[in-house]
């Protein structure tokens, strides 16, 4: 009996020592400030950006944290706002897109307070920057999967690429994009052009049509496309060839939908969580467990925010293709997925 | 009577004519308020935190000249051509093909001593954009091809040929990506040697006991890009190379009546320009990030045209306008941040191209109530 008493007493105080923990995460204010700056294409680009901001906007949510978005415009804004937020005070600073690597780097220095992440970019042997990276070609091979399945269900024989600026972070998804679909379908043709070699690549939605109209009236049946804000001519020249396309970054598949036959044409996305890295980060500062280095979000990483399942890359399902992949493509494509998260499938991520 | 109040009136159509970048400025500043007021902020706070932050500190100069130095080489550049009648608005091809030399030679030749490597590699920088510039030149004077075309052309050929030698001379991962595993993504050269560096004004004036902060950008090829404007000045206005090149821009019949050759002279003077434009290198990768990136050199040679514009292509004028172009840019970006995002940079793009609208007004309306009283 005695031996029980104290049992409880033990457990109550566990819990009383848990609750402001708990309470934290959940409903507290928290004074922590955010600090995001974009990549090129800025706010609004539905996909890479977007997917930041989203994170950001999670977290405001969840954490009642203070948080401001900027848009660099030259070069040199890059290491301006990064220091100027810094020099304010802000907790944490964000850099989307892999050309903060030589502003974060240095200024993460000077600031040995603050907590800095990039997106994309690799910083290392800095205490405090942290490294957000993505296996996108894991999720680029998935689609891929399904782009060459859905092929093959309809018998045709080629599918396309558009990728945006013409880069070794855009390549990969390219890389992995090809190995899917010859995974799926051997014989398949592959087409593959990219917008530009330039950052406005990433935001040339009429060169992102041209390059759609030419692949799909050279026989493309679905195309994907690494293109930012590019690929919202992608989408155009998709709904008016009435052929497949996918998304990349976010969940795309929405803007494949005509509104007035009430087709849908967004075959699926690739999606790369940057709003779950994003939201993470924080969480990690809040409770304490911000680590330096790269964290890397593939097929295999889980997390669960607000009842939702996440994955680090992935493919997006929802009401606007469920009719277009049947349950046997799905089923081929989570097969792969676990075969490459036990290392069975080995996915290049470079052409 | 009536000499006396015609000179009176030429005199002051003449101070007008030179302050009209002054008026433009000012009403250039009045309709960015009146767009400030559109977005429920108050205009004098924004004006006070935009040059208060700007150059209210040392921290402030620095990055307001180090933004000035790239366009007063590309606001020379098209200031100088402007002056033999050429309109070059390829100044950003010749700036990426100038800087890349820059960058090329900086980490091939690394062996080179810094006294021998500083030299040759501005004068690479230099050499590149004239090459650049020579092609156009060379079509104007033998074929009468219009510059405007041939240069704009020749940006995009830059634009990619620049980008595909970035790709064959991609920096290696560095030691901390090779140990993680993962790839160089970022698309620019390797670093230049050291010994082709320009040194930073911070370690300078910290020698003199003057504080300036460590990391701020300024490097010497700002007081490079003044030397270069007085250069400017004194082939124009002070050789006979500057007085042929000038009378081929102001008459170039007359010019060739005189027994000035007009294709020399425009040859010429578009490799004098593009050799402007191709400094642009020495501050860009010599003195802030050591390499070659696209990112860095995005709109310097369009804006130079504006800043040669407000600086009624004088030398002097492009290197204030420079300056205010400068401010502007950098004040800008931390209004955006000391705003909280509220006033966007934006902003400054609207009375950036207020302030070239109305100087290409006012001159246009001087100029023709000057014929008015010419005719009268």
């Amino acid at each position: 009996m005695k031996f029980y008493f104290k049992n409880i007493i033990i457990l109550l105080l566990i819990t009383i020592l848990l609750f402001p923990l708990v309470a934290m995460n959940g409903f507290a204010q928290s004074d922590l400030t955010v600090g995001l700056v974009f990549d090129i294409g800025g706010k609004g680009d539905k996909s890479f950006n977007d997917s930041a901001s989203r994170g950001l906007g999670w977290a405001a949510q969840d954490f009642g944290i203070k948080r401001i978005e900027l848009e660099p415009g030259a070069d040199a804004d890059r290491e301006v706002n990064v220091r100027n937020l810094a020099s304010i005070g802000y907790n944490l600073i964000i850099g989307v897109g892999f050309l903060f690597e030589d502003s974060i780097g240095p200024a993460s220095d000077d600031f040995p307070n603050t907590k800095f992440a990039i997106v994309d970019g690799i910083v290392l042997g800095k205490p405090n920057v942290t490294s957000l990276s993505f296996a996108e070609h894991e999720g680029s091979f998935l689609v891929g999967m399904i782009a060459g399945l859905k092929a093959l269900q309809d018998g045709k024989d080629t599918v396309g690429y558009v990728g945006g600026m013409n880069v070794p972070l855009i390549q990969k998804f390219e890389a992995g994009y090809k190995a899917g679909v010859k995974y799926a379908y051997p014989d398949c043709k592959i087409l593959s052009a990219y917008a530009g070699d330039t950052p406005t690549a990433f935001a040339d939605p009429v060169k992102g049509k041209e390059l759609a109209l030419s692949q799909y009236d050279n026989g493309a049946y679905v195309i994907y496309h690494a293109s930012g804000l590019t690929g919202a001519g992608v989408y155009e020249a998709a709904k008016e060839r009435k052929r497949y396309v996918i998304g990349v970054d976010s969940n795309q598949n929405y803007l494949g939908h005509i509104e007035e036959t009430g087709e849908n044409f967004g075959l699926t996305s690739m999606l790369k969580q940057v709003d779950v890295s994003v939201y993470l980060t924080i969480k990690s500062i809040l409770e304490g467990t911000f680590e330096p280095g790269i964290r890397l979000f593939d097929l295999a990483t889980t997390v669960v925010i607000n009842d939702v399942e996440y994955n680090g890359v992935g493919y997006a399902l929802d009401n606007y293709n469920k009719d277009l992949i049947t349950d046997e493509m799905i089923q081929k494509v989570e097969e792969a997925k676990a075969k490459i998260i036990k290392g069975e499938i080995e996915v290049p991520h470079e052409i | 009577m009536n000499r006396d109040k015609s000179k009176k009136s030429n005199l002051f159509f003449s101070i007008i004519e030179r302050i009209t970048p002054i008026i433009a400025i000012i009403g250039a500043l009045f309709i960015g308020s009146i767009v400030i007021l559109l977005m429920g902020e108050d205009p004098i706070q924004v004006y006070k935190m935009m040059f208060g932050l700007a150059i209210g500190n040392r921290d402030g100069w620095g990055n307001v000249l180090f933004r000035a130095t790239p366009l007063i080489f590309t606001g020379l550049a098209v200031a100088f051509a402007f002056r033999c009648g050429l309109f070059n608005i390829g100044g950003e091809g010749q700036v990426y093909v100038g800087a890349f030399l820059a960058a090329y030679i900086g980490f091939t030749f690394a062996k080179l001593p810094a006294i021998l490597l500083i030299p040759i590699t501005i004068a690479a920088s230099a050499l590149g954009g004239a090459l650049w510039a020579a092609l156009p030149g060379f079509l104007k004077a033998k074929k009468g091809i219009h510059e405007v075309i041939i240069t704009i052309m020749m940006n995009w050929i830059a634009t990619s040929l620049t980008f595909y030698l970035v790709l064959v001379y991609k920096a290696p991962p560095t030691e901390e990506m090779r140990l993680a595993g993962v790839p160089q993504m970022i698309p620019h050269t390797s670093e230049i040697a050291e010994a082709a560096r320009l040194p930073r004004i911070a370690p300078l004036l910290s020698k003199i006991n003057i504080s300036f902060p460590s990391h701020n950008p300024l490097n010497i090829s700002f007081f490079l890009a003044i030397i270069v404007a007085i250069l400017v000045y004194y082939i124009l206005w002070k050789t006979s190379l500057g007085y042929e090149i000038r009378a081929v821009g102001y008459n170039s019949a007359a010019a060739e009546y005189a027994g000035i050759s007009i294709a020399k002279n425009i040859i010429l003077a578009m490799m004098i320009s593009g050799a402007l434009a191709g400094l642009v290198g020495t501050n860009e990768v010599m003195g802030y990030k050591f390499r070659w990136r696209q990112e860095l050199f995005l709109g310097l040679g369009f804006n130079g045209i504006a800043v040669a514009l407000l600086g009624k292509n004088h030398p002097l004028g492009v290197v204030l306008a420079a300056i205010l172009f400068g401010t502007l840019s950098y004040g800008g970006a931390l209004v955006n941040i000391y705003t909280a995002g509220k006033i966007p940079r934006e902003l400054i793009m609207v009375i950036q191209a207020v302030i070239v609208i109305l100087v290409v007004i006012s001159d246009e309306i001087i100029k023709r109530l000057i014929l008015r009283r010419k005719t009268e």
